[in-house]
């Protein structure tokens, strides 16, 4: 009656089974340290670099101000109406992700993934502690003791102290790095840069120290992703099992017995070295980041034995199937230079081309106006129709500027603004906007009676010798007459 | 189907005890950080029922022993702000009124405490927007009965109009011309015609030359001779384009026959002098108010 009770006694969820990456050395492990290096400076070092703008601007080169609503980017000053822009650097960055996946394949998750690069450092301070991958084995294995004891805590001492710099460089990219690093220091900061700082560490120590291999399988969406934007041109790491197979451990007894042995002797060097645990004999499949470790190891295997590298190697399926059948593969230049990576690299440039564009092109200086709806407009005694507006100048240069708003239209109409008097009112308003703000101006338009509405204009202009103007269209509004 | 209750092989837990074409279902109990949470949950309602009023009785509900209530905390909160505008208000208390423009920082917070308290106190007659109605002034135009500067602004606030029983305030009485029989209808007529004319509604016309001797003789007094209004008496200005009741000739008839008289509270007596003196700002501050001292020439820093 029931299936379900014939069925074995399994749970939900496989057990974790440990992974003790063996250090290795080579072409790759090389360029990983290289990237490492690099990615962390850029993280570690960006919030201190300065950069000058003026008295009335901070002097941070990357400062995300969520108080003051302002983004700096080195020379780019971005506003929360120009989030299109932050739009835009992520579509770059989606893109970007499209283009280096179709090209060489994983590659942002086997060397510039934040998981991955700080993965690979916590696996470097545990080697250190706890000795390579037999004596880590060996370790997890052993019962406590005060010397596993004393090793575990100096293990995670050490990944505290990264997790913590690396929770505590966070928040530095949104206020200034020199002040909030003395205020925190000191206990003056605020509450939310702590708890920032909490958060962060313990989310590194955990996916960095426990975590890791499972945030790439389980958590992350983008192997899944990947895995449907990989074609036959792009770049992975593949064991060539034609050259490899059959595996043999006894080369020359084999070769005796008239065996055909391939070039893997079965030394599993490769799968000893996997940061994710996987054995890339098996084929492609998501646990690989194409971190290219394997390559390294069996590399350096090859060269023991005497055979050419690369049994293990960066290849495209293409290339894997003439290869397989004994032909030369296609040069490098195919996979990288196709219809297919062309679009993606068009697109990303034409996003990249239009911001630049965008940038160069936008206005410092913008106005809009909000007519008074309570009253809509006012009789005054010479029969005159009185309109009010707020009048908004939004100044988004570091400095003071000097500004003239003039009307546009209705012929003999005159503007004035609350300091002002209608009796010596003319055509334009003149203010000074504060710095890098948003100035509120409430300007009063006096016009005759039949002009009820009319639509009119406001100007703005910069009265200093960079200039610059904006426009905002209104509508002059009357009594039903 | 009643008692086929049985143990699950594989998962171990006791099904429910029916069966649906070989569908069972498993009676699997409650999560246990559930049902934890719910005993939290009751935990809770029992600690906040003593600390919080909650129990409702006829007229109130029970006290609960922090002593916490929601008018508690508004009162405390209003209390807060009071202290903390205390000093501005202070301040205002000692700038006399027409020296606010010189301070335009205080005169903005003054304009915004008055807008507060117009909300309060005006907008039943004089509207929201403050733009009155027939026979409650617009306070936006640049016609003002009483005079438009700070301090005269001020002062009918202070002391209100044709109040009966307070002897500073702006009164002034037009006379019942028609009822009163003081004139006669035909008279009346040719008065209308004549104001018409000098507020530029209609042109010249023999009427209106007749009411002009009448108007010399009845109305100047108070109106002026050119029928330009005269503020000390709160008598409007006739020649312009602003009609407190209205400016078609019935009403204007109506007005010179019944007389008219608008009546505002005095709020010396219900409201502090500070926040007369914010009112008199935000009404100054509507587009019509008057100066009362030279203006600064400079263009202000706007933020």
């Amino acid at each position: 009656m029931s299936h379900v009770a014939e069925q074995s006694h399994a749970g939900f969820f496989a057990k974790r089974q440990g992974v003790y990456p063996k250090a290795v050395d080579g072409r790759f492990r090389r360029l990983k340290w290289v990237i490492m290096s690099i990615t962390l400076a850029i993280y570690y070092t960006t919030p201190w670099l300065r950069w000058d703008r003026g008295p009335y601007a901070p002097s941070q080169a990357v400062l995300v101000d969520l108080a003051n609503r302002r983004f700096y980017m080195l020379g780019i000053e971005i506003w929360p109406h120009e989030f299109y822009y932050v739009a835009g650097l992520l579509i770059m960055a989606g893109v970007g992700l499209f283009l280096i996946t179709s090209t060489v394949g994983r590659a942002w998750c086997g060397y510039a993934c934040p998981q991955t690069v700080w993965t690979d450092l916590f696996q470097h301070v545990e080697r250190f502690i706890d000795g390579d991958r037999n004596a880590q084995l060996r370790l997890a294995q052993a019962p406590w003791s005060i010397v596993k004891l004393a090793k575990r805590s100096a293990k995670y001492a050490a990944w505290l102290i990264i997790a913590a710099a690396t929770g505590g460089a966070w928040i530095f990219y949104f206020a200034d790095a020199p002040t909030l690093a003395r205020d925190f220091v000191a206990g003056d900061a605020a509450l939310v840069a702590y708890s920032t700082v909490g958060i962060l560490t313990a989310t590194t120590f955990i996916f960095g120290g426990f975590l890791r291999e499972q945030v790439c399988i389980y958590m992350c969406p983008w192997p899944r992703i990947q895995g449907a934007m990989l074609d036959e041109k792009s770049l992975t790491v593949t064991y060539k099992e034609w050259r490899g197979e059959p595996r043999s451990h006894g080369v020359k007894k084999a070769t005796l017995a008239d065996l055909k042995v391939g070039d893997c002797i079965n030394c599993n060097a490769c799968v000893a070295v996997c940061p994710t645990g996987i054995d890339i004999r098996q084929g492609q499949q998501i646990g690989c980041i194409t971190c290219a470790l394997c390559i390294d190891a069996c590399d350096k295997v090859m060269a023991q034995v005497g055979r050419p590298r690369g049994l293990i190697d960066y290849t495209t399926y293409e290339n894997a199937d003439l290869e397989r059948v004994g032909e030369p593969p296609k040069p490098l230049r195919s996979t990288l230079l196709r219809p297919r990576t062309l679009v993606y690299f068009s697109l990303w440039a034409a996003v990249g081309c239009v911001m630049l564009f965008g940038l160069g092109q936008r206005s410092r200086l913008d106005i809009s106006a909000q007519q008074d709806r309570n009253p809509v407009s006012v009789r005054l005694s010479d029969g005159t129709i009185r309109n009010g507006y707020m009048i908004k100048i939004r100044n988004m240069e570091a400095r003071p500027r000097p500004v003239s708003v003039t009307l546009e239209g209705l012929p003999g109409a005159v503007v004035w603004d609350e300091g002002g008097r209608r009796e010596s009112a003319g055509r334009e308003v003149r203010a000074i906007v504060a710095p890098d703000a948003l100035a509120k101006l409430r300007i009063f338009v006096a016009a005759r009676p039949g002009d009820n509405h009319r639509d009119a204009a406001f100007t703005v202009r910069a009265l200093d010798a960079e200039g610059g103007s904006d426009r905002v269209e209104v509508t002059f509004e009357g009594p039903e007459q | 189907m009643a008692e086929n209750k049985r143990i699950d092989a594989p998962t171990g837990t006791e099904t429910v005890g029916h069966e649906w074409d070989g569908i069972e279902e498993l009676d699997t109990p409650m999560p246990r950080w559930w049902l934890w949470t719910l005993y939290a949950t009751i935990i809770w309602a029992a600690v906040y029922v003593v600390l919080y009023p909650a129990w409702p009785l006829l007229d109130r509900a029970t006290d609960g022993v922090l002593g916490w209530s929601s008018r508690g905390q508004l009162e405390q909160e209003v209390a807060a702000r009071t202290t903390e505008l205390a000093p501005l208000r202070a301040e205002i208390a000692r700038t006399p009124i027409e020296q606010l423009p010189g301070n335009p920082t205080l005169l903005a917070a003054a304009a915004e405490g008055g807008r507060a308290a117009f909300r309060m106190h005006c907008v039943q007659c004089h509207g929201s927007g403050a733009a009155g109605s027939a026979g409650y002034p617009n306070l936006n135009d640049d016609d003002w009965l009483w005079g438009g500067d700070l301090s005269a602004i001020e002062v009918t606030i202070q002391h209100g109009a044709r109040n009966p029983d307070h002897a500073e305030t702006r009164t002034s009485q037009m006379p019942a011309f028609g009822r009163a029989g003081m004139l006669q209808p035909a008279q009346i007529e040719d008065l209308v015609a004549y104001v018409r004319t000098i507020s530029r509604q209609q042109n010249a016309s023999p009427e209106a030359r007749r009411g002009r001797g009448l108007f010399v003789e009845n109305c100047a007094v108070c109106h002026g001779p050119d029928g330009a209004g005269i503020r000390r008496v709160g008598a409007p200005n006739l020649t312009d384009a602003i009609w407190l009741y209205g400016e078609d000739a019935e009403t204007v008839r109506a007005s010179i026959t019944n007389s008219r008289g608008g009546v505002m509270p005095r709020w010396g007596n219900r409201l502090d002098p500070v926040t007369i003196r914010m009112l008199a700002a935000y009404v100054h501050s509507l587009g019509g108010g008057e100066a009362s001292a030279p203006q600064p020439v400079t263009p202000p820093v706007t933020r």
